[in-house]
């Protein structure tokens, strides 16, 4: 892998991280496992495009993050107050949110944005520019997160997703807190679809396909790797994770393999890290009864 | 302090399985009243102590708190007054969350919650105090994640934390049950040195006859759905365990006749 693919990778890693960031608040820290991230990821790429194209990309940045949270907003409403179970809430939302943004797209499936400044732009004479401007976004949120979570607003939502008969008996209404909870996280998914809109000049449709399992699976190998239990530890595990995926991708697209056969992967990677403990345990379990078989035979 | 008027609820109404619940319950607690309620399983303790703190709604009746009728009042708003404790240890605390986290979400009731830090460095003096009181030595395990407590220490900090900002109601539902003798006896005289500190109104759920005659001021005995026996004053002070056994078979037995009444 060249220097330059290497540079992409990160580039690319540095926006991804924050989806991932996204499902560490509403998958690790909530509890929830969130589906809308596909249909947010792919909203915010789309009027991220559409405001950069007609007005201006900051603007585009900004309404991005907005829809983002829209989207979390409804899911949690879902969950709430409807009292539907938070895949098939995150389900609906997904589904519902493919037809708005087509629309957002007007009915194109694909907007590009070759003649038009993008958010990096002005840095696109500088070697490092973007890197650079990826890498000041994605601290910016770390550190909101980090200074968010010690808050007790903060405290509240990690508490929600520990035990939410507690947190109602301290007088807390934990719908609010999922519904603070959801919107952040699709509000940092959001952003993600908008920088990368603007990254690749261009929103595609399909874009946020599988991204619920990039997110998690990125999350997963940054716990794996660098996690320890404190919040701010995870995450920076959290980026370190996605940038980590994104090298891994480009690795294997240096190699000549199909990128839709990555998905495979991510999903493969999912799994095995979410099953990890159970197989480990029957294992245990199995030479436990072999070793009680020998000392009943002897 | 808190008054229950003509309280019903039924479950599954309708349905050939309705189960009534609690049926016209009336009751008046006076303020610092520590009643102790005994009962067979499915006598309506657990369903009394779940309408006044607003799990669900009742079907009929009202339920008043310090003059206010909260019978409509959502769960966690009424948390604000009410504090509460199960007989599961793990029920009452967040496992993945330090000690001091714990106490500072219980300390947030009632206050505001905003953007404040959720934890600084005056609670942690106060936090430190405060635990100091369980005499557990838990108050140099601040950082120490809750998960990691064993029942009964889980158990009297959750105490601790139902009581950091005094309720105007206490509800123990059989919160000792679960612990082996000895620290049931430590969180028992928790339980009965901070009510007494704090003048809490204080209602508790339990299965020992001993106790429920010790602790506290008055014992009610529940029997499908209703209060069938309110001992306070000199009756309650002459009663012994045995007799509170006679009564409490007397009733049980009554139940026994109409079953084979039923089956017969």
């Amino acid at each position: 892998m060249t220097l330059f693919a290497l540079q992409g990778a990160v580039e690319l890693g540095l926006i991804y991280a924050l989806v991932a960031l996204g499902l560490f608040v509403s998958y690790r820290v909530l509890d929830i496992p969130d589906l809308t991230v596909d249909g947010s990821f792919t909203l915010g790429a789309a009027v991220s495009a559409v405001f950069t194209d007609a007005a201006h990309p900051y603007l585009g940045i900004l309404f991005a993050v907005a829809a983002g949270w829209c989207a979390g907003m409804v899911s949690a409403f879902l969950q709430t107050k409807l009292k539907i179970q938070p895949i098939l809430a995150g389900i609906l939302a997904m589904t519902g949110l493919y037809s708005i943004n087509l629309r957002v797209m007007g009915g194109r499936s694909m907007v590009s944005l070759l003649r038009v400044d993008t958010v990096f732009s002005p840095v696109s004479g500088l070697p490092l520019g973007k890197l650079l401007v990826a890498l000041c976004v994605t601290l910016l949120v770390c550190l909101f997160l980090v200074l968010f979570f010690r808050t007790s607003t903060g405290l509240c939502i990690r508490a929600t997703g520990d035990n939410e008969t507690m947190v109602r008996s301290s007088s807390i209404n934990t719908d609010r807190m999922k519904f603070l909870g959801l919107g952040l996280a699709n509000a940092l998914v959001g952003l993600s679809g908008g920088l990368i809109a603007q990254y690749q000049n261009s929103a595609d449709m399909n874009t946020g396909v599988g991204m619920v399992v990039i997110g998690l699976a990125s999350l997963i190998i940054g716990e794996a790797i660098f996690g320890k239990p404190s919040v701010p530890r995870n995450i920076l595990a959290v980026v370190l994770g996605a940038i980590i995926y994104r090298i891994i991708y480009a690795f294997v697209m240096a190699r000549g393999m199909a990128a839709s056969d990555l998905k495979l992967i991510s999903a493969v990677i999912v799994t095995l890290a979410i099953s990890y403990p159970v197989v480990t345990d029957r294992y245990r379990l199995h030479k436990l009864m072999k070793e009680a078989a020998k000392d009943v035979g002897a | 302090m808190l008054e229950l008027r003509k309280v019903s609820k039924s479950f599954f109404p309708g349905t050939p399985n309705e189960r009534r619940a609690l049926v016209d319950v009336d009751l008046t607690l006076a303020p610092g009243d520590f009643v102790t309620i005994i009962g067979g399983n499915g006598a309506g303790k657990s369903t009394l102590f779940n309408a006044v703190a607003g799990n669900f709604l009742i079907d009929a009746g009202n339920i008043l708190l310090d003059g206010k009728n909260i019978t409509f009042l959502r769960d966690y708003k009424r948390a604000r007054q009410i504090g509460r404790l199960f007989q599961d240890p793990l029920a009452g605390t967040a496992p993945n969350m330090t000690i001091e986290e714990n106490l500072a979400m219980a300390y947030l009731r009632g206050i505001k919650k905003g953007v404040s830090l959720g934890l600084n460095k005056k609670d942690e003096e106060f936090f430190r105090e405060k635990l100091s009181e369980l005499g557990l030595g838990l108050e140099d395990r601040l950082k120490t994640k809750m998960g990691l407590l064993s029942g009964g220490q889980r158990q009297a900090v959750t105490l601790m934390m139902a009581t950091i900002v005094p309720p105007k109601l206490l509800l123990l539902d059989e919160h000792t049950a679960a612990l082996d003798p000895g620290t049931a006896e430590k969180v028992s005289e928790l339980t009965r040195k901070i009510v007494e500190r704090d003048h809490i109104t204080t209602m508790m759920i339990t299965h020992n006859m001993q106790q429920s005659l010790e602790m506290g001021n008055r014992t009610i005995m529940m029997d499908e759905g209703r209060i069938v026996l309110d001992l306070k004053g000199e009756e309650r002070a002459g009663m012994t365990v045995d007799g509170l056994l006679a009564l409490f078979r007397a009733h049980s037995e009554k139940e026994g006749d109409n079953d084979r009444l039923l089956l017969s």
